[in-house]
């Protein structure tokens, strides 16, 4: 069973947290992971950075900025990885926009990802049609998950096909937004986590977007399996360092 | 019958499609799913036809340039489109979208622009039809081109500075995305190209169809036939060669052949010659030609010309290139500049910088006395006045 799965079917809320690969110094990357899974969190999601990463808000965005100055590259990446699980057992999903992987080959790069340790894949601009059609072979090939995303504007019906062809989690996006962290959750997100959770889909919903504190990880878990926290951390380390890892997820939970 | 339109998915080829996040799917599929059939009706026929007399001063016409045919030995007409109101094509589409906004009943719009021709067209149709108009204009591109961003203000448009990345009309086309994302509901977004995911390119194209559909009843009238040997246009994006070309894409008298900005030359590092340096990839929703690093970056083009220096193409164009439909040629900044001069003292036109592009294609190739060469006069030079005083020092 895949590492992402073994942790969805844990009796337990999950924290997932995501940060840029490269960020805030290029060679930091393995020490986060470690300070990642010392602190506890259930899952990682690693952001492979982009020139013109149009789904992020303005944290993601300079942080991606940083890292490609930084010289972050997919290869550099995967070298960064290499001994990865020796030290690190959670899942790791990389999070990343399509063309840097169609230029490395999107076989060469699933291959690449078994190759290190990788669980599953995030891709914002990928739609799951696409996907369906034409990678989905690949990517089971090398053991790869393929995460979704689905919004408060996302049909009914869609979200029934979205669930179909997941194997791994949906990744609720809080609210119609690009990613960036909010102090606190309104009525609507709150109807909205209560309608999709009244769908009973097969997938688990892990909520992203907006997610910044403990109240709005409690908000969001409390109608879902777990919560993706990206913005705020960024923003963390922006200000305390790369060593500060376990002060943010303890404020957490 | 093989096309070189689009096809029911949304692809030409293999560039095309959809590749945008979840987030954008509602407003794009609502859009996939209406466009075809509100264009069709009779009302928005009407009214279009009508605002493109009435506002933008169609039919535009087409001129037998006299002089510069006897000095190339060859048949030379141009396509009048520096003549519509707001001084180039981009009007045609930016009609077509507020129109199908409105029925799509949409309260606020939202538009990029690079040198900010796409932004006035928007923001003057924005105002005849009093809607809210937000233009996304990168930080660099509004210190360059002030008089454009003026206008906008005039007409009523908030211009919003593009931050990120390198801040020129990539980064704005990002912003303006995410301004969608964010704001599904009420907002439409009018993009200025034939760029963007699916339906757009296809929208957009058949917006600025009316460039050639008008050519054929013009040329018939000149030469007793409706189409010419030779159709050429500039392409940054390309939506004024989508509209030159459109009725002759499927037409194997017509050879077809777009002229892309070499900026300081192809192998200068310092170029926007999509065909010569991009490969295959995704920028902003569609699969096409861009240019990008070995490592899927995407890197930031050159030209003199404000408006040919976007990193991709159209994926019309992407097709029409690596099918060998189209002959792609690149002009560096130089022979473009001393167009602009050429084409005002020989015609008494001074041309955009973008559309003395495609004419230096004059001194490139020979061609036959008896040939009929139709080319997309698209921008007049108005905008680029300060470009041309500080290059000739005027």
């Amino acid at each position: 069973m895949n590492r992402i799965q073994s942790v969805l079917e844990q009796d337990k809320k999950l924290l997932s947290i995501y940060f840029t690969a490269g960020f805030p110094n290029l060679n930091d990357t393995v020490s986060i992971l470690k300070q990642l899974e010392a602190s506890g969190v259930d899952m990682i999601e690693l952001g492979l950075p982009f020139s013109d990463p149009l789904a992020d808000g303005p944290t993601i965005q300079e942080s991606s900025t940083q890292a490609l100055r930084n010289g972050m590259t997919t290869d550099k990446l995967f070298d960064q990885l290499k001994d990865v699980r020796k030290h690190v057992n959670v899942p790791l999903i990389v999070m990343g926009y399509f063309n840097p992987m169609m230029q490395y080959g999107v076989e060469r790069f699933c291959q690449r990802c078994q190759g290190v340790g990788i669980d599953g894949l995030i891709i914002p601009d990928l739609p799951v049609d696409v996907y369906h059609e034409k990678y989905k072979a690949l990517f089971q090939q090398y053991g790869l998950l393929n995460m979704f995303l689905i919004t408060p504007q996302t049909p009914d019906e869609r979200i029934r096909f979205i669930d179909e062809v997941s194997e791994g989690f949906i990744y609720m996006v809080s609210s119609a937004a690009t990613t960036g962290a909010q102090s606190s959750f309104g009525d609507a997100q709150a109807d909205y986590f209560k309608r999709i959770g009244a769908m009973n889909l097969n997938a688990k919903l892990l909520v992203g977007f907006g997610i910044s504190n403990a109240e709005t990880y409690e908000a969001a878990t409390a109608h879902s399996k777990g919560a993706i926290i990206g913005s705020a951390f960024i923003k963390h380390l922006e200000a305390n360092g790369a060593d500060s890892v376990s002060d943010f997820v303890t404020q957490i939970r | 019958m093989n096309t070189y339109n689009v096809n029911e998915k949304g692809y030409y080829g293999d560039f095309g499609g959809a590749y945008i996040p979840e987030m954008l799917y509602p407003n794009v599929e609502e859009l996939r799913q209406s466009y075809l059939e509100i264009t069709a009706q009779a009302d928005f026929k009407a009214e279009f036809d009508q605002l493109l007399k009435d506002y933008v001063g169609r039919p535009t016409p087409l001129y037998f340039a006299s002089r510069l045919s006897e000095k190339y030995n060859t048949k030379i007409y141009l396509k009048r489109e520096d003549l519509c109101h707001t001084g180039a094509h981009k009007i045609n589409n930016t009609i077509g979208q507020i129109l199908l906004a409105k029925r799509l009943g949409k309260n606020r719009i939202i538009a990029e622009t690079g040198a900010g021709q796409h932004g006035v067209a928007t923001a003057t149709v924005c105002a005849l039809m009093g809607i809210e108009c937000i233009v996304y204009m990168g930080e660099l591109d509004i210190k360059r081109q002030a008089p454009n961003v003026a206008r906008m203000k005039m007409l009523g448009a908030e211009v919003r500075s593009a931050q990120s990345g390198s801040k020129t009309l990539k980064d704005s086309t990002n912003e303006a995305i995410r301004d969608w994302i964010n704001n599904p509901v009420d907002t439409h977004y009018i993009i200025g190209s034939v760029v963007g995911p699916h339906p757009y390119p296809d929208m957009v194209a058949r917006f600025q169809a009316i460039i050639s559909e008008e050519c054929k009843t013009q040329l018939q009238e000149f030469e007793g036939r409706d189409y010419p040997d030779h159709v050429i246009a500039c392409v940054g994006g390309g939506s004024n060669a989508a509209g030159i070309y459109y009725h002759y894409l499927d037409d194997p008298r017509v050879n077809i052949i777009a002229v892309e900005a070499a900026g300081k030359g192809i192998d200068s590092g310092e170029s926007a010659a999509t065909s010569a340096l991009g490969k295959e990839g995704v920028i902003h929703g569609s699969k096409t030609l861009l240019m990008q690093t070995p490592d899927g970056q995407i890197t930031e083009p050159y030209s003199i010309s404000a408006g040919l220096d976007y990193p991709g193409v159209g994926p019309m164009h992407a097709h029409l290139y690596r099918s060998q439909r189209a002959e792609f040629v690149s002009i560096p900044d130089q022979e473009a500049m001393d167009w602009g001069l050429s084409l005002s003292q020989m015609e008494g036109i001074i041309p955009a910088i973008e559309t003395a592009h495609a004419f230096a294609l004059l001194d490139e190739r020979k061609f036959e006395p008896n040939d009929v060469l139709l080319f997309n006069c698209s921008g007049r030079g108005d905008k680029d006045l300060e470009t041309y005083i500080d290059y000739f020092k005027l």
